[in-house]
């Protein structure tokens, strides 16, 4: 066994926040139609909550695909603003869609991780992000360089300001606490489908 | 409007174009634009010309799923695309077809090299192959199997056209008795 202290916590300096109240303040930041995909569960409720924006996607499936969702939305529509909005244990399912990003470099994506450290709609199990994972160096490592934690909501503010007015791709992680969303989305997939097509104006 | 391909498929092979050029001519017809695959040996020279043309955006993804949510994005902001892959990839597609693809209504169109069959020499790629049509099947999934090339446009053409006029996925599986197939040399 090696004698080696185990490496300091990557999140020991960040206030635990809440994800309703963060994404109401993404939201308020939101005035040109900026096309948003919330994860599966309740990244996507929470989103849900904060007002059915018809540029919301809103995923009822196909765990950990908000980020390449997001990547297809925003290379099909280069001149709006693309933000995939996505929990910890969703992203570490398909973490390699990170490295597509950064192959591709979009200007105009910009990626949300609201981190728990836990699968908190099944029960709260714990993912690997509560032990030694840090999303933020696994996303620079992948080649996204403008990743960052927010230490609070104020810096959450400011870097998705950042977000949506510098050129992309970037990533922007919280860690959050373990409270359920405050309400579920409405499970119509053809609906939701239909309404963010006519929101981004490819529907009539 | 985009004319519907009129020829039938004609039996007595003429035309020296082949089965990859096809498929790069009548995606491009069709205004598919995006091309997201994870590669496969006897897919290569599809992917070569996809890339060198500029009128298509084309990329290895890191799995078959994310080359899928990729292109559900992409066709919901406006732009047609294509997946390509091989037998084994399609075996990793279930979830995400039935929770994404499927009830969202995406015309995701599927291009599945064919392994495990007519001479496959790995016990794993046998078994994956026996799992595909089962699963299209359970899906409602509308699939072709191409095994002739004077059958090749036609069926490419009209799956696109089908695929977006009633909002569904498709799958077009290339038969060795199409493409060649991968030879066993051990």
């Amino acid at each position: 066994m090696s004698d080696a202290k185990p490496a300091a916590s990557p999140h020991a300096n960040l206030k635990i926040m809440n994800r309703f109240e963060l994404t109401q303040r993404l939201v308020s930041h939101l005035h040109h139609d900026e096309a948003v995909i919330g994860g599966i569960g309740n990244t996507n409720f929470d989103l849900w909550a904060c007002g059915q924006r018809p540029q919301n996607f809103y995923m009822l499936g196909s765990m950990g695909l908000a980020c390449p969702i997001a990547l297809g939305v925003a290379l099909a529509q280069p001149s709006r603003r693309v933000l995939a909005l996505e929990g910890d244990g969703s992203l570490l399912m398909q973490l390699g869609s990170l490295t597509t990003i950064a192959m591709l470099r979009p200007k105009n994506l910009a990626i949300i991780v609201m981190d728990n450290g836990c699968y908190q709609i099944t029960g709260g199990q714990k993912t690997t992000t509560a032990a030694s994972a840090d999303i933020v160096a696994m996303a620079r490592g992948a080649g996204i360089m403008q990743s960052s934690w927010a230490a609070n909501e104020h810096m959450f503010e400011s870097l998705v300001i950042r977000a949506l007015s510098e050129d992309g791709p970037s990533l922007i992680a919280a860690r959050i606490d373990d409270k359920p969303a405050v309400a579920t989305t409405e499970r119509d997939p053809a609906l939701i489908r239909d309404r963010f097509m006519r929101g981004l104006g490819v529907k009539g | 409007m985009l004319e519907a391909s009129s020829k039938r498929p004609d039996q007595s092979s003429g035309t020296a174009k082949p089965w990859h050029a096809v498929i790069h001519d009548t995606l491009k017809a069709n205004e598919v634009r995006l091309v997201t695959y994870v590669p496969d040996r006897v897919l290569t020279p599809l992917i070569r010309s996809l890339h060198a043309d500029d009128h298509f955006t084309a990329f290895a993804t890191t799995r078959e799923e994310e080359a899928l949510g990729i292109l559900a994005g992409a066709w919901m902001g406006g732009m047609r695309g294509a997946l390509l892959m091989q037998t084994s990839g399609f075996a990793t597609l279930p979830n995400a077809l039935a929770s994404l693809a499927v009830p969202y209504q995406i015309p995701l169109l599927m291009f599945i090299s064919e392994r495990g069959t007519l001479g496959e020499f790995n016990l794993g790629q046998a078994m994956v192959c026996r799992t595909m049509r089962p699963v299209l099947d359970a899906l409602g999934i509308e699939q072709h199997t191409i095994t002739r090339l004077d059958e090749l446009e036609f069926i490419v053409d009209r799956s696109i056209r089908q695929a977006v006029a009633t909002q569904a996925p498709c799958a077009l599986i290339l038969s060795p008795l199409l493409t060649g197939g991968k030879r066993f040399t051990g």
